[in-house]
């Protein structure tokens, strides 16, 4: 067992897919030309007020029913102050001492099967600040406030995660989790889903917290494995050799591998919180909340269980089909147009389907290839109108062309050969070509079955039925 | 016709509908009152003639087809916190002297629609931040009734504007007495209404949770027009509260017999001068002739308000001019050489000396290990003096008392005593924390100085308030003094 213990809590932003902003009535879509979607309020200007966006607030009240957390009947939106460009007002809105939502959990699943609940000390709702740009321009900086005041919610977990790998399995629950509720779109890279770690290590068995550090935007899940790796050993061996970690905020800098201190300017912040007089306190209604509750959809752990107990799935496999609300939704099309075998359609959505969208970075939602089509495939595959092996050359043929099964194997005449006369046919053709191979067998060379397994299939194209090949084979070679 | 300065704006108001003049030649006259005096009063920091000659020209065509709202013809002023579209905001500061705003406040909006033509910008202490109005980057504004006097502040150009009879009615912004100390040192009418009763969208924000829009005009009857078509509810401020505008002009003339008036015994202190005083009981002998009934109300908190109130504004001013950075609009340094400069030299250059130790304040109010001490100890008396005024008005119906401590004082006479320049606000700044609304009314004079009787409401109380203080203007005629010289 290692010396050191790692304690690592998260705090992911994620960006809730409101049409509009928090604040404001400006969109929030994405790619707009510079300070196109930024209107008076988003800029900051004189004598304007935020007025909140309920569909923001609907939005976090979902995440908080779905980790099983405290909604507040009352909670208060305060200012954090500092100074920046990409601040317009000089001040964040947030929620600081009496957020939104508070006490949550979610389960996730460990490499040895084991389940560990991983605290969410809080949840609540912010606006994000605007970007800096500095390319092609060359002398200034140019301040973009498209995303000033699209609206985040912040989830903060306890420090329960003891490892990188934890951490990443942690945050891509969550990331499944938004995904589910539909209040996030998931979008790694364009920010819309990234988090912040705090990192710090203690001698294992120690109770007290080591000091730790906080690693900024963390925007894929490798970075947050490499940087927490990174930051681990830093912090380790800056201990072992008799320094002290201090408590600062350091970035990621994905091209070193290696965390870097920020300015120090910039850590030294008071934001002088306090509660934003031009909004009153946020007030939620039972009513609000069970409208909220019955919106939810099956959560990712639910359907995973189901999928296990009503398909007859390894709880891996049940995890896999339910990663996303698309993937699942198509596993179920499949298993549906099938009319059974969930086991075949397990192994081909996580097998070859998976691998296909995977080579052409597609999404399972994209279309390519229709539920139907795929259990049009594994229909064959079922009636053994073609071989496994042969499926996946027809899966290949579909893919490229879009068209069905049945299609592929009439046009290339790949239907499987399931009479036996014409099995044995071919077979004395081989036995007649190869008696070197034949007297061996005889002889004892047990091995060189699937030598006669193998000119046979070629022989056929691949597509004597296995099964019956095997059978008819060993008869005739036996003499 | 050169007389028409003279009237009131419900006067006005009638004359316009009923054709005796016209609204270019009301315009027109004002104006010409307004360049006279621009050059010792300084009650404008901007004057849009042209604009209002034109929309004089519509309303007068609107009027003469059956059409126009309430004000239709109707000059006012705004205090220059008012975002004007079109027109620059200046809140009295270098920091906005180059700032046109792009958009219309709710308020001027509403003034507008109502058909009210505005003639120009007023003159204020920067930001709202003074009781003097000699924190103006565009110079002191002077009391018409003694030019070496202050005409009270932050609303101080509206106040002389309106007592000068250079407009018949103004906009202010009350956050700890802006409206009604200058309305009383200048021998004018002002209400600051309920928090929340007018929308504070488009208002260049001091401290949020105080600041309200109100009216300065020359009598309660004005101020009822007036404000009846700058009220409601604002989808664009939060914080305003969505319930009906009664009809104030209507209720005007309701009787007072009956009327539980209590005395705020707290501000019959030694702070109060004695002539002023016999002013303020003079006036309540008028109100018991009236057939209201006197007694003393203890509010045992409200000598906290100072103190407390110089926590939570300039804590709330800290963070609201932040935004004025350098970077997007107003005021920037030249030639900044990093970001760092741009934002000290940006400030430093742009502000004035009492927005900046109002700014410096607040900072530290809030700071890490002085919040608890300061700013959520003054949010705790602010809930104990409001609790003070909710149990007075369980008992009583309004609530009276002087509205300054003294008549005006000399320009530069406190500017080297910020402490002193405070306690003028001592009997204004209740009803701000409070939330309620308060009316000041001129009743007397000391020294050839008008003074101010206040008379503080309940909650959504201006129909009852504006009501008292007409009763009041009907036996009374204080409010139809002129300062000499500008009759």
């Amino acid at each position: 067992m290692s010396e050191w213990e790692t304690v690592i809590g998260l705090e992911i932003h994620a960006q809730l897919a409101t049409r509009s902003k928090i604040f404001s009535g400006s969109a929030t879509a994405y790619g707009a030309p510079p300070n196109a979607q930024a209107n008076l309020v988003d800029l900051g200007y004189p004598g304007v007020l935020p007025v909140l966006n309920g569909e923001a607030v609907r939005m976090a009240v979902k995440l908080g029913l779905a980790i099983n957390a405290r909604i507040a009947r009352s909670s208060v939106f305060a200012r954090k102050n500092y100074f920046y460009p990409d601040l317009p007002k000089g001040y964040q809105i947030s929620q600081y001492e009496l957020p939104i939502v508070a006490d949550g959990a979610v389960d996730i699943v460990l490499d040895d099967g084991e389940v560990k609940r991983i605290g969410i000390t809080r949840a609540h709702l912010e606006e994000d600040a605007g970007k800096s740009l500095h390319e092609g321009l060359p002398g200034v900086t140019g301040i973009d406030l498209n995303r000033a005041g699209t609206p985040l919610v912040e989830i903060v977990s306890e420090p329960h995660l003891r490892s990188a790998k934890e951490a990443v399995t942690y945050m891509k629950k969550v990331h499944t989790l938004v995904r589910y509720l539909e209040i996030c779109d998931g979008n790694m890279q364009e920010g819309s889903f990234r988090c912040d770690a705090n990192v710090s290590v203690r001698r294992a068995g120690t109770q007290k917290f080591g000091t730790r550090a906080e690693i900024k935007n963390l925007n894929s899940f490798r970075f947050v494995e490499r940087a927490i790796n990174y930051e681990v050993s830093r912090q380790i061996d800056l201990l072992e050799s008799g320094g002290q970690v201090v408590q600062e905020t350091r970035l990621y800098d994905p091209d070193q591998g290696e965390t870097r201190p920020m300015r120090s300017k910039e850590e030294a912040n008071d934001y002088r919180y306090f509660p934003d007089p031009d909004l009153l306190p946020l007030v939620l209604s039972d009513a609000l909340i069970e409208e909220v509750r019955a919106t939810l959809p099956e959560l990712p752990d639910q359907k995973a269980a189901r999928f296990a107990s009503e398909y007859a799935l390894s709880a891996y496999d049940a995890g896999v089909l339910t990663a996303s609300r698309e993937l699942a939704a198509y596993y179920e099309d499949v298993v549906r147009e099938l009319k059974g075998e969930p086991k075949l359609a397990a192994n081909w959505v996580m097998g070859e389907l998976a691998a296909a969208l995977n080579r052409e970075n597609l999404e399972v939602g994209s279309g390519r290839l229709p539920a139907a089509r795929l259990a049009g495939l594994l229909k064959r595959i079922a009636d053994q109108t073609i071989s496994g092996k042969i499926a996946k050359e027809v899966f290949e043929a579909m893919w490229s062309t879009g068209r069905s099964a049945d299609e592929v194997i009439d046009a290339q005449g790949l239907k499987q050969i399931t009479d036996s006369s014409a099995i044995e046919r071919v077979i004395d053709e081989v036995m007649n070509k190869n008696p070197a191979q034949l007297a061996d067998y005889r002889a004892g060379k047990d091995k060189l079955f699937g030598f006669f397994v193998g000119q046979v299939m070629k022989a056929t194209g691949g597509k004597a039925n296995p099964a019956q090949l095997n059978e008819l084979l060993k008869k005739k070679l036996g003499g | 016709m050169s007389e028409l300065h003279k009237r009131t704006l419900t006067e006005l108001a009638a004359g316009l509908r009923s054709r005796k003049f016209s609204s270019v030649e009301l315009v027109r006259a004002l104006l010409g009152r307004i360049e006279a005096r621009q050059g010792v009063l300084n009650a404008f920091v901007s004057v849009t003639g042209e604009q209002a000659l034109a929309d004089a020209a519509a309303a007068d065509r609107a009027l003469a087809a059956g059409g126009g709202g309430a004000l239709a013809g109707v000059p006012i002023a705004h205090k220059d916190l008012f975002c004007t579209r079109g027109v620059r905001t200046t809140c009295g500061s270098r920091m906005l002297d180059n700032f046109v705003s792009p958009y219309d406040a709710t308020v001027v909006a509403k003034l507008k629609a109502a058909g009210a033509i505005t003639l120009g910008k007023t003159n204020m202490d920067e930001f709202a931040m003074g009781s003097s109005n000699e924190n103006s980057y565009y110079g002191p504004v002077r009391n018409p009734w003694n030019v070496k006097l202050v005409p009270g502040g932050s609303s101080g150009g509206s106040a002389a504007a309106v007592a000068a009879r250079l407009i018949p009615g103004a906009t202010g912004t009350d956050t700890g007495g802006s409206i009604r100390q200058p309305a009383a040192l200048c021998g004018i009418t002002g209400i600051k209404p309920t928090y929340g009763r007018v929308s504070r969208y488009g208002m260049v924000a001091f401290a949020s949770s105080l600041d309200q829009g109100g009216a300065l005009t020359t009598s309660a009857a004005d101020a009822a027009l007036m404000l009846r078509e700058m009220a409601g509810f604002d989808p664009n401020d939060s914080t305003s509260v969505d319930t009906a505008v009664p009809d104030y002009v209507a209720g005007l003339d309701a009787p007072l017999a009956g009327l539980k008036v209590g005395l705020l015994k707290e501000f019959f202190d030694k702070g109060l001068e004695a002539e002023n005083e016999r002013r303020i009981r003079e006036a309540l002998a008028v109100f018991e002739k009236l057939g209201a009934r006197l007694r003393e109300v203890s509010l045992p908190n409200l000598p906290l308000s100072v103190p407390t109130y110089y926590v939570v504004a300039p804590a709330e001013a800290s963070s609201n001019l932040a935004r004025f950075d350098g970077v997007r609009y107003g005021y920037r340094c030249k030639e900044p050489r990093d970001l760092l400069d741009l934002y000290k030299r940006s400030r430093g250059e742009g502000f004035g000396a009492e927005v900046k130790r109002r700014i410096m304040t607040g900072t530290y109010v809030l700071s890490a290990g002085y919040y608890d001490a300061y700013y959520l100890r003054a949010q705790k008396v602010r809930q104990l003096i409001t609790d003070d005024f909710r149990r007075a008005f369980r008992d009583v119906d309004v609530l009276m008392g002087p509205m300054t401590p003294t008549a005006a004082f000399a320009i530069g006479a406190k500017t080297d005593d910020p402490i002193a320049m405070y306690l003028n606000d001592i009997y204004t700044i209740g009803a701000n924390l409070a939330g309620v609304p308060a009316i000041s009314v001129p009743c007397g004079f000391v020294d050839g100085l008008p003074v101010g009787l206040q008379i503080v409401g309940p909650h959504f109380g201006e129909a009852r308030l504006l009501n008292v203080a007409h009763r009041y203007q009907r036996e009374t005629d204080w409010h139809t003094r002129v300062p000499q010289g500008y009759a």
